[in-house]
């Protein structure tokens, strides 16, 4: 491994390609840390944008009026307004009605740090497009199955559960795989208010570095590499649980 | 326009959040202007911003069609080296987060080209417009190559058939069937496009978002923070819903699928 660290600085010394990243131990584990903060931060915002998905579809199939217009209020919002001013939202207006607390050395600081308000705003909005695509899927399935499960004495709930949304997240993965992905590009958008991922670290490393050619690059080599391999596992996954008989 | 239920529902919601910040005004302290009389101070300020928001859109959008169109093109091009590399770049653009292609070409593009004697200045502005055009044009090559597939190969078969060339079928044949399922995903792609355009904020154009924290700062006051970010969010919102809604109106009229 050495031999290649040692590779990378004579290609510094040699050409003037100065990749720090690989041969500087210290910017190694900030872009390191970075990459890792941005899986993070993809993943809980996938988890949490599916579960706002399945929540909102299933609120959008209920009898009760208001709920039904909640959620196209809620998807109307997050739809048609720019992310980064959603995140600016959460984290200036909204964050900073909450209350302080005081923390270990008695200084008041913020209740939820950066990462939390990232996570939070774009769960909200991956979210928001989740619900649209559910509710797609949930069309999608067809009455009949439906009307089988209701026959066998399935309760809504029970057939929203066990029976539409099933089915319905096989119908919409292509769409879905789409807002993924798009999720993970938009978690760069953190770098607005100073969560320490990919682009963050990398604009630090390139401001003491002054290698801003080669930083901007290698992250934006990095960005794509990441959504590739997440492209190719959806890909993979979709394959797998595609519904016999739809689609090619 | 008539407002579908849920959209009129948010509109009282958000008339609501605005009675409820009004007793506000009576809290205000002495001295101080109301939080209603400082959004009005600041609204021709943020505004102007805001047009350029909308300027940097179009002009994004038009530079990114262009290239888009011709990128398509040359993906569905019968050299199979043309097609694939069209191919390889569409996809990098597409898959690269707008935001780290907007500091790649803000930090990376001189600020003046030289040519022959002459130069000429790249205001951030300019290249930031570019910057977003990169990824409109990748998406846009993607949408050309989708409607031309989608096509039945009948035509390009019965184009052949009655000697029409290449570039005749696709010209006169195929290219008029296709706008019509461009236009919705294209409709789409200008308005996320719109959406995006904050970001050139980060890379110091001042626009309605700079313009927005600048205000904040000039009045350090924490009860204006909602209600300024909030009207931000209303101006976009007003502009990008219509756009949204016509763009599901033809979906559905022409029957095509984002």
């Amino acid at each position: 491994m050495e031999t290649v660290w040692e590779w990378f600085r004579w290609l510094d010394k040699a050409h003037g390609i100065d990749l720090s990243v690989f041969y500087d131990a210290g910017d190694r584990h900030r872009f390191l840390m970075g990459f890792l903060t941005t899986i993070l931060l993809s993943m809980t915002c996938l988890v949490s944008s599916l579960a706002i998905g399945f929540i909102g579809a299933w609120a959008q199939q209920s009898r009760f009026r208001p709920a039904r217009l909640a959620v196209g209020a809620f998807i109307q919002f997050f739809r048609n307004t720019p992310p980064l001013v959603q995140l600016y939202f959460f984290y200036f207006a909204i964050g900073g009605m909450l209350p302080k607390l005081a923390d270990a050395s008695g200084m008041a600081s913020p209740m939820f740090g950066s990462f939390f308000w990232a996570a939070v705003s774009l769960s909200l909005f991956g979210g928001a497009f989740n619900i649209e695509i559910f509710r797609a899927g949930i069309e999608a399935v067809p009455r009949a199955t439906i009307e089988a499960a209701e026959s066998l004495g399935f309760s809504k709930g029970q057939i929203f559960r066990l029976v539409a949304f099933p089915l319905a997240l096989r119908f919409s993965l292509r769409a879905l795989n789409n807002n993924m992905v798009n999720l993970v590009k938009t978690t760069s958008l953190a770098y607005a208010i100073g969560v320490p991922e990919l682009l963050y670290v990398s604009a630090q490393i390139w401001s003491d570095q002054l290698n801003t050619r080669e930083m901007m690059t290698l992250l934006l080599f990095s960005y794509v590499g990441l959504v590739g391999a997440m492209v190719w596992g959806m890909h993979r996954l979709e394959r797998a649980l595609r519904m016999p008989g739809y689609g090619q | 326009m008539i407002l579908s239920p849920s959209r009129r529902w948010l509109l009282f919601l958000l008339l609501a959040s605005f009675a409820l910040s009004l007793p506000h005004e009576a809290l205000a302290a002495p001295g101080q202007p109301g939080i209603l009389a400082s959004l009005l101070k600041w609204t021709p300020l943020i505004f102007k911003g805001f047009l350029l928001n909308l300027l940097a859109s179009v002009l994004s959008m038009a530079l990114g069609s262009l290239l888009g169109a011709f990128l398509g093109l040359a993906q569905i091009s019968p050299n199979r080296f043309v097609a694939k590399s069209a191919w390889a770049v569409t996809q990098f653009f597409r898959n690269a987060p707008w935001l780290v292609l907007l500091f790649y070409t803000v930090l990376l593009i001189p600020f003046e080209i030289r040519i022959s004697g002459g130069s000429i200045p790249l205001p951030d502005t300019a290249k930031a417009i570019l910057g977003l055009a990169l990824p409109v044009m990748g998406n846009v090559s993607e949408i050309v190559r989708g409607a031309v597939q989608s096509v039945p190969s009948g035509q390009w078969e019965s184009a052949q058939a009655l000697a029409f060339t290449r570039r005749q079928t696709l010209w006169m044949i195929i290219l008029p069937q296709c706008l019509k399922r461009m236009l919705p995903p294209w409709m789409n792609l200008y308005a996320v496009l719109t959406m995006a355009t904050p970001l050139i904020s980060i890379v110091g154009v001042e626009e309605a978002m700079t313009m927005t924290r600048a205000a904040l700062a000039a009045e350090n006051r924490s009860e204006l923070l909602v209600p300024m970010y909030g009207m931000l969010l209303v101006w976009f919102y007003l502009y990008c819903a219509p756009i949204a809604a016509w763009t599901k109106r033809l979906e559905k009229r022409f029957g095509v699928k984002a």
